[in-house]
């Protein structure tokens, strides 16, 4: 095999291992909309607060699974207790507000962190028995440890899927998506199936935002960041569709990787020229329903 | 409602009054500060025309905002000042023409898909300006000398006079003022507002909405232009920033705090939250804390905005009062 087709090759293990990981973030966005027609800024705030949390636990403990065991509850006790306090107040209530609200619970979860935890830059050790790379030509390797988030994204996904697509809960996920008042007139309790909807997505961004942080580290403003690119991903997918998400995710990720090995003039904004293709050709996006 | 209109009328000529006379008691820094006020409230009131008359909900309005003082600096020589009398109507062009263009992209989707679409515009300009190192790359660039208003060797005012600055925004926000009222009293402002309340029946009574909603928006980026425009030849600096959505949001935020679909409401909530961003960034650094904080509080409780609950005000007021109408 020849060089140029190996670094081909991280390339897109590289972009794939990327998009896995906005499909954790995006996913819960969708869900969140599709279940709560909820449209959540704030989304991004559980990823960069998952990744602090665990910068923070594995510090003190040495150990990044400790620190993602203690986290990741901790993260779905804190969007619980928002989902409590404030989103509860916005079912029924315009996007519009729904924006604004998250925005300002963006700057507040913004200073929190800054006050928390300062406003460097950090990095998190790779875990000890992940931490070598394999070796594909004598010039060019791979580190593993990004293998083993692309591994663990899939598994989390299928995991996903299957809860949505093939138990009970997921049933009333998929029905509230579809009809709320039916769901709610079956006797399901619509309140405890947002808050399990809520949980889930805070879980997945938070956890996305732990597996990353030794590859793509800390720093102030990495929620927003992310947020963005997960919405340009929820909207090429279509809003509310899973699969979409996860269609959305790969291209986006693919797209990202290799425009900023080949088209490096215009690297920061291939993503969006493939969304406003996208949207030219659907407007709904690729699994989207029109509204 | 008659007494509350002729009332309201004159509170707005007063407080055009106050601002009339209030460089006679205020510094420097005063004056300066109400000039970024008003080139906001007129960045609020463009977006107003979407979010209050239309019912577009934008998130990338800094888009524009950003384009206009972009073309500021591009328009500037190096050290030298470019002419008033181009550089501006330029950069209302430049606004308007993007708005064109990415209006014809975003009308055909709406809700939230429009939401996230507009700001996913905003970021991509965001991300194209913040590379490119003709313009200066994400640190910004500086515009070392204020646009010059010489019209055929007579300069009418100085920009880089506060005094004058001041009087120069005052009167283009009046101007903006008076512009989007006399529009919304037009058969085109009835329009716009019923594709507001019911898009579908608009259209079927035969009113060709895109193009309405399209128009609404190319108006609204040329003014958020002139409002970016405004910003650049105060600061003499343009940045990245200009583009993000912090801008977007913190202008929308305006009009929803002043009360969508009122003119004066965009203003007011300019001015509160101006006002209220320096109070706090006073006392802490981590000022957007409160902010945030104070955000939040405001949707949950103000829903109608500031305008709403004065216009409540005067109902309860009229009520009690015994007076029928």
């Amino acid at each position: 095999m020849s060089d140029r087709f190996i670094f081909f090759l991280i390339q897109a293990l590289n972009g794939v291992q990327y998009g896995l990981l906005l499909f954790l973030v995006a996913s819960g966005l969708t869900l969140i909309f599709g279940v709560m027609r909820i449209i959540n800024l704030a989304h991004g705030s559980f990823y960069m607060l998952g990744a602090y949390l665990a910068f923070s636990f594995a510090e003190r403990t040495g150990n990044l699974w400790l620190a993602m065991l203690i986290a990741v509850p901790l993260t779905v006790v804190v969007g619980l207790l928002l989902e409590a306090a404030l989103f509860r107040f916005l079912y029924h209530r315009d996007h519009l507000y729904q924006v604004l609200l998250t925005y300002g619970l963006i700057l507040v979860l913004e200073e929190v962190r800054s006050i928390l935890f300062g406003d460097e830059v950090h990095g998190v050790k790779v875990p000890e028995f992940l931490n070598f790379s394999l070796r594909l030509t004598p010039t060019l390797s791979y580190p593993v440890y990004r293998l083993f988030i692309s591994a663990v994204c899939v598994a989390v996904g299928a995991g996903l899927f299957m809860f949505i697509n093939h138990t009970r809960v997921g049933m009333s996920v998929r029905a509230g998506a579809l009809n709320r008042e039916m769901v709610q007139s079956l006797g399901i309790d619509i309140g405890l199936l947002y808050r399990l909807v809520f949980a889930l997505g805070v879980a997945l961004a938070a956890f996305a935002g732990m597996i990353a942080a030794p590859v793509a580290s800390v720093f102030p403003g990495m929620g927003n960041q992310i947020l963005i690119i997960s919405f340009v991903v929820v909207v090429i997918g279509g809003i509310g569709s899973v699969k979409g998400a996860f269609v959305g995710s790969l291209l986006i990720g693919l797209a990202d990787t290799f425009g900023q090995v080949f088209a490096r003039q215009i690297s920061g904004i291939t993503l969006y020229l493939l969304m406003v293709l996208v949207l030219l050709w659907r407007p709904a996006g690729l699994f989207g329903r029109a509204t | 409602m008659r007494g509350y209109h002729l009332a309201l009328r004159i509170l707005l000529l007063l407080g055009l009054a106050a601002l009339l006379v209030f460089p006679v008691a205020a510094g420097k820094f005063y004056l300066q500060l109400f000039s970024k006020i008003m080139i906001l409230a007129i960045f609020a009131m463009s977006l107003d025309l979407l979010v209050g008359f239309t019912g577009l909900i934008s998130l990338g309005h800094a888009t524009f905002f950003g384009l206009g003082a972009y073309t500021l600096l591009l328009m500037s020589p190096e050290y030298a000042a470019a002419s008033l009398w181009l550089s501006l109507p330029l950069a209302l062009v430049v606004a308007a023409l993007a708005a064109l263009i990415i209006g014809v992209l975003v009308m055909r989707s709406s809700g939230v898909y429009f939401i996230m679409v507009t700001l996913a515009f905003s970021q991509m300009f965001f991300y194209y300006v913040t590379g490119a190192r003709q313009f200066g790359g994400s640190d910004g660039a500086y515009i070392y000398v204020k646009p010059e208003t010489t019209l055929s060797g007579w300069a009418p005012f100085q920009l880089n006079n506060h005094l004058h600055f001041y009087y120069f925004v005052l009167a283009l926000m009046v101007v903006t003022y008076l512009l989007l009222q006399v529009m919304m009293d037009s058969p085109f402002g009835h329009t716009i507002r019923g594709i507001k309340v019911n898009e579908q029946r608009v259209r079927s009574l035969g009113f060709p909405t895109f193009r309405y909603k399209l128009a609404a928006f190319v108006i609204a980026g040329a003014l958020a232009g002139l409002a970016g425009y405004l910003d650049a030849a105060q600061y003499g600096f343009v940045n990245p920033d200009l583009f993000g959505w912090r801008e977007s949001g913190i202008v929308l935020m305006m009009v929803i705090l002043g009360g969508m679909g009122t003119l004066y409401g965009p203003i007011l909530g300019a001015f509160a939250l101006v006002l209220l961003q320096e109070f706090l960034s006073n006392q802490t650094k981590h000022w957007l804390l409160p902010m945030g904080l104070f955000i939040i509080i405001a949707v949950l409780v103000l829903p109608q905005g500031m305008s709403g609950m004065l216009e409540r005000w005067a109902m309860m007021r009229r009520s009690s009062g015994g007076r029928r109408a």
